[in-house]
């Protein structure tokens, strides 16, 4: 294909591509009745209502309330992550003890394992502590290095520093500790950002696990406000409903374009390094 | 999955040794591996092991499991109808929806692999709904996109496999960090023999990137089996019109969570654990015959 016909080609592509988000966007600006009755882009009449009834109470609790639940959750669950993966990503990577093959190899099958699987049990455990309808369901799995893929990714940043500056250290006097904090760590930052991002963004959008586990209308977090749309039939609602949805992917977009290169990288070379 | 990317392992192995010179305390290797040791324990393992149990019993959470033996599996196999619908329709998903998505990230990946500045920007843009085609807004969108279809059995799912392939820029990365990683120069020998680009890319593309390729239809047929919430959402939580869109995870949950059987849906977890095991096994059966590793002595 010649040059000039490869943006144009490729421009083709994104347009039907992108169309529903952009869609979403112009959408969260009609009216109801305008929704249901035409898929057009640009809305005949703009209106601010969508958006001005959000300020009223949803199942008697305010959009703002949805937000920061959603915030808490996945900026803890990043924050855990990071710090419990990086710790058994290093183990892995640089210690030596018995059983690190086999365990390693354990690990990474979890990856494949679908999280169904441990729903059940997880949650007549979380029951049983007493945790149901709080967000350390959520929250604690992340805190026990359960997300096997951020290890493996972790893992494989470390393998690229070289032994060297580890060994040197270690002439120096330091630990493992001291090494893991001061040489490791600074160097696969850039793999600890991919892994908070990655990990917040999971988890903003995340329904399974939070349907489950969450039902009190003040712990709600987004996904679950959106939900409460689905059952309604009446059109007026709709115009609300998108602009909630509207405004819950905004987060994503952001921290999408502030990163993008980062996490699409970060994500390409995770299958290939090693 | 992974591992079969990473042949280089023994070599790191061998360097490791160099590190008992330093006398490293392997109790410290633990106390790093704590966290991951006590969520390994209590939240992988040992669920898993009482999922087991709990799939040979009656269980409604607030009450004591009771045995029932093969109860369970005996229903779901030969009972209720309701569960090979969900078995049905989550084939036909995951047949469709896999190879139409690697299909159309390869496409799209060997269409933007050029030199030019804008790729990177491409790269992004193609990649955006990966991240967002989990979301609840995303579902609720296609909910109303689709209106028209989703009363429509048959369209109903392939309005949710059109979710799926919109979804196409994660495999699609993947393979343009593969198409990378071929050297230029067997494209330049096969444009000096006169190779043509169909040829080219049986010949040339293809099994260069098929490690990749392997990746992610092994990555893609797992997650394809996990979808969970576009189902919900266009079906309102239902997975009708006719159980078309009843993916076998929405009956999880519709019969643990809902109906509160868990011992039911814990036998189910585990028939879909054992359905995915034997399916990542097959691909990898298959694997030794078409995948080609350039470190590979044959």
């Amino acid at each position: 294909m010649s040059r000039r016909l490869w943006h144009p080609a490729v421009i083709l592509l994104l347009i039907p591509l992108l169309y529903p988000i952009v869609w979403l966007a112009f959408a969260s600006f009609k009216s109801g009745s305008e929704i249901v009755q035409s898929l057009a882009l640009l809305p005949e009449e703009w209106i601010l209502d969508n958006y001005r009834a959000l300020g009223d109470d949803l199942a008697g609790v305010s959009a703002g309330r949805f937000f920061v639940n959603s915030t808490i959750v996945a900026a803890s669950c990043a924050i855990a992550n990071v710090a419990s993966c990086s710790l058994a990503a290093y183990a892995f990577a640089r210690l030596r003890f018995r059983l690190r093959a086999p365990l390693f190899a354990f690990t990474l099958a979890t990856i494949m394992l679908p999280v169904h699987i441990v729903t059940i049990p997880q949650y007549s455990l979380f029951q049983k502590l007493g945790m149901v309808d709080t967000f350390w369901p959520l929250i604690l799995p992340k805190l026990l290095a359960t997300d096997a893929f951020f290890i493996f990714l972790m893992v494989q940043f470390m393998r690229t520093i070289p032994r060297e500056l580890d060994e040197a250290a270690r002439l120096d006097g330091c630990g493992s500790i001291r090494i893991f904090g001061s040489v490791v760590l600074p160097l696969i930052r850039p793999a600890l950002v991919t892994t908070a991002i990655f990990t917040f963004i999971w988890t903003w959008n995340d329904f399974f696990t939070q349907l489950i586990y969450l039902s009190s209308p003040e712990k709600l977090t987004l996904p679950l406000a959106l939900r409460l749309f689905i059952d309604t039939t009446d059109y007026n609602a709709f115009g609300p409903m998108l602009a909630l949805s509207a405004l819950a992917i905004v987060p994503i977009l952001l921290f999408f374009a502030a990163f993008q290169r980062l996490l699409v990288e970060g994500f390409a070379t995770s299958g290939l390094k090693g | 999955m992974t591992t079969v990317l990473e042949r280089p392992r023994a070599k790191a192995e061998t360097r490791s040794k160099s590190l008992r010179r330093y006398g490293e305390r392997p109790s410290i290797a633990y106390l790093f591996l704590s966290p991951w040791v006590v969520g390994a324990v209590f939240l992988t393992a040992g669920p898993m092991v009482w999922l087991l149990y709990l799939s040979f019993t009656d269980y409604d959470l607030f009450t004591a499991p009771q045995w029932v033996g093969v109860d369970n599996y005996v229903r779901m196999l030969t009972v209720d109808p309701h569960f090979w619908n969900a078995v049905w329709a989550t084939t036909k998903f995951v047949v469709i929806s896999v190879p139409a998505q690697l299909i159309a990230a390869l496409g799209v990946a060997m269409l933007i692999n050029r030199r030019s500045r804008a790729q990177g920007f491409y790269r992004s843009a193609f990649y955006a709904p990966s991240l967002l085609g989990a979301s609840v807004s995303v579902a609720l969108v296609w909910r109303v996109i689709f209106h028209d279809w989703i009363g429509h059995p048959d369209r109903a799912l392939l309005a949710l496999v059109l979710l799926a392939v919109w979804q196409f820029g994660a495999p699609m990365v993947i393979f343009l960090a593969g198409l990378q990683q071929i050297p230029q120069e067997y494209y330049d020998a096969a444009a000096v023999d006169g190779a043509g680009p169909w040829r080219t890319f049986l010949k040339i593309t293809v099994p260069m990137l098929s490690p990749v390729i392997f990746f992610n239809l092994v990555l893609d047929t797992i997650r394809a089996f996990q979808v969970f919430t576009g189902a919900y959402v266009v079906s309102n939580g239902t997975g009708g019109p006719s159980d078309s869109t009843l993916f076998y995870t929405l009956y999880l949950y519709e019969k643990g969570f809902v109906e509160f059987k868990m011992g039911y849906a814990s036998a189910m977890s585990w028939f879909l654990l054992l359905i995915i095991a034997l399916i990542t096994a097959l691909l990898f059966r298959t694997a030794k015959g078409w995948v080609f590793y350039s470190g590979d002595e044959t």
